[in-house]
């Protein structure tokens, strides 16, 4: 009996070794099968249902899609930037019209501004250039290069012509300050300062790819677009009516394209003149500018001029370099927290704060994440990616703010002695009030 | 000694003049670098469908009210569902399409009965605020048709789109100007050439 029943049992494990071996060579089909299959739910997950096959003659509707407006506008703008520029400058120094010059700012501010809707500006290119420069991926588009360039080179031959009439943020302003309040030129100094940060931190952000900080605060642009948000439409607003009195602020203590502008402005070809002939030193002129960048004549104040010696020279040079090298250090060491306005870097800093300290990340950014297919590693190495970045342009960013600050403050306490009423050819912004004022004429023919 | 005709009048002059060199060559130099990055191509931004993830910032971000996106429907993806997740509320009462039951805020997807028992929805543009709800319900329940395009015919083209900056998952995108939508019919390529007309064809 248990001969036969151990019989059995050997002849079932037989036959089920067999079963085994007769399938197993179908294992790596079946396998394959069932991975292919999963794959195609992987796939369906959003194709659930079929295609329907319509057995009336139903046609698919066609698509509402409609296009930008073509490419060869875009080289219209370039050609009217170029035609007021040349306008501008003939009228700022030949023609010596303030009258030309408010009607090119009209313009300007209904095709640059309300036509164009602020977009494209000189402001921003910075930024792309400054992105195309250090980012070998992304390829700058031919009129954001030009309307870079194309001021700028105008600066050179004939002053801040593109401030004066052409910048449709310079003519909002300039058509709205109906009054001039002097600001206290110590005052002036320290706010005049605020524009080189900007530039600064504008061009390290748009460097390291991280954003356009100058187009997401633009003041105007949401007025030019007649809608957007409601904080910066305030701000534009605010500036305006303080504009009112205290002319162009935004131009003086915040425009980061201004600092370009008066770097090449103060080595110009030509700049507007205040008088047209030679100066006789009335001192008509004085009251008439409401920037406050005539710089007084020495004729009639017996003004001290302070004689500074080789010996102070060289001390200062040392300190303005030293001043450099210290924000250089100070920005070298701030980069992670400039880095933090960075969207890849808030990111890792909510899902690392989730992680450990098991604060929840509520942001649509980290929300956006869990869904991903994304691993926390990779975030992580981005964020280092990103502060690496941060902390090798930042030191740059410092030295050059160091050492135009020091500049700055150099120049104002050197003062070479001059003969004649002239606007500072940093900071004049060519808008010809001073015209008026001046009782020398030439005769026309 | 030999006579020098003096050009420069002053110490002045002469750093001006050669400030005015030393600032020309890096001006100059910018477009020489530059050069063979810069494109005359014009580039527009455009959402990734495939990226989206519909959380709604769209409406809210773009520098436009109401904003440049909308909601697009890939016909020959879409299921003609009687029963459409994108078009009917989730629970809704009743299985009708009374205002009530809609799952779109503003009532921008129309619907029209085609044949049995298929429906076409398309959106009605003019309404449409690209708050992404459909969009998210088509593609969690349906066929995922249903999804957010920039339209350029509104889109002002800014230098930093405010929605990119602020997109959650970097679905919007530089896009040649001449291939402007990021379709997800995949049978249609959209180019320029063959611009849409808003006509459509009846059934």
């Amino acid at each position: 009996m248990l001969h036969k029943q151990k019989r059995l049992k050997v002849k079932y494990l037989n036959s089920k070794g067999k079963m085994i071996k007769k399938y197993s060579r179908y294992l790596p089909y079946f396998l394959i099968a069932v991975m292919l299959i999963w794959h195609s739910v992987l796939y369906a997950q959003q194709m659930r249902y079929p295609r329907p096959e319509f057995e009336t003659q139903y046609t698919y509707p066609e698509y509402q899609y409609n296009y930008q407006r073509a490419p060869y506008w875009e080289y219209l703008d370039v050609a009217v930037l170029i035609a007021a520029l040349s306008i501008t400058s003939w009228l700022v120094i030949k023609k010596r019209s303030r009258q030309g010059i408010m009607w090119v700012s009209v313009f300007s501010l209904a095709y640059f501004g309300f036509y164009r809707q602020g977009c494209i500006c000189a402001v921003g290119s910075i930024q792309n250039v400054s992105l195309a420069l250090f980012n070998s991926d992304y390829s700058i588009p031919l009129s954001a290069l030009l309307f870079f360039l194309i001021p700028l080179i105008f600066a050179l031959f004939s002053g801040r012509v593109f401030c004066a009439g052409v910048c449709p943020l310079g003519a909002i302003q300039e058509l709205t300050g109906f009054k001039k309040v002097k600001v206290n030129p110590k005052l002036e100094a320290v706010l005049g300062a605020i524009p080189y940060v900007y530039l600064g931190l504008a061009v390290l952000y748009s460097a390291v790819g991280s954003q356009f900080i100058i187009c997401r605060y633009d003041p105007f642009v949401g007025i030019f677009r007649l809608g957007g948000p409601y904080t910066i439409i305030i701000f534009g607003a605010l500036l305006l009516i303080t504009g009112i009195y205290i002319n162009r602020p935004y131009c003086r203590y915040l425009c980061p394209y201004g600092v370009l502008q008066g770097f090449f402005s103060r080595f110009s070809w030509k700049h507007l003149t205040i008088t047209p002939a030679e100066c006789r030193n009335c001192r008509l002129c004085e009251p008439s500018c409401p920037y406050g960048v005539i710089l007084p004549s020495d004729n009639l104040k017996n003004t001290e001029v302070t004689e500074i010696g080789r010996k102070m020279k060289l001390i200062y040079g040392a300190l303005i370099l030293m001043m450099g090298l210290s924000l250089a250090y100070f920005f070298y060491n701030t980069a992670p927290l400039l880095a933090r306005m960075d969207k890849r870097v808030s990111l890792a800093r909510e899902i690392r704060l989730e992680k450990e300290k098991g604060i929840k990340a509520v942001s649509e950014a980290a929300q956006a994440f869990n869904e991903s297919a994304r691993t926390e590693e990779e975030l992580f190495e981005e964020e280092v990616a990103v502060i690496n970045r941060f902390r090798a342009g930042a030191p740059w960013v410092g030295l050059f703010l160091g050492l135009s600050l020091g500049i700055r403050f150099y120049r104002r306490i050197i003062r070479h002695p001059r003969t004649e009423y002239e606007p500072d050819r940093g900071r004049c912004v060519s808008c010809g009030k001073c015209f008026e004022y001046c009782p020398v004429k030439i005769k026309t023919e | 000694m030999e006579k020098r005709e003096n050009n420069i009048k002053s110490r002045r002059e002469f750093f001006r003049k050669a400030g005015r060199i030393t600032l020309a060559v890096p001006l100059l130099s910018i477009p020489a670098l530059l050069a063979k990055k810069a494109y005359s191509e014009v580039y527009v931004w455009q959402i990734d469908p495939y990226k989206c993830t519909a959380c709604g910032l769209c409406k809210t971000s773009c520098v436009l009210t109401p904003s440049a996106v909308k909601c697009t429907n890939a016909y020959e993806m879409c299921g003609y569902c009687d029963f459409c997740p994108g078009f009917l509320r989730q629970g809704a009462r009743a299985y009708d399409t009374g205002a009530e039951n809609q799952l779109c805020p503003v009532g921008a997807i129309k619907r029209k009965f085609v044949e049995e028992p298929y429906f076409e929805y398309t959106i009605d543009e003019e309404l449409c605020d690209a708050c992404g709800k459909c969009v998210q319900a088509c593609s969690d329940f349906g066929n995922g048709s249903l999804h957010l395009q920039i339209m350029h015919g509104l889109c002002v083209n800014c230098n930093q789109c405010r929605i990119a900056r602020v997109c959650p998952s970097d679905a919007i995108k530089r896009v040649p100007a001449d291939v402007p939508y990021m379709s997800k019919d995949l049978n249609k390529s959209i180019t320029r050439k063959g611009a849409a007309q808003t006509k459509k064809t009846e059934s």
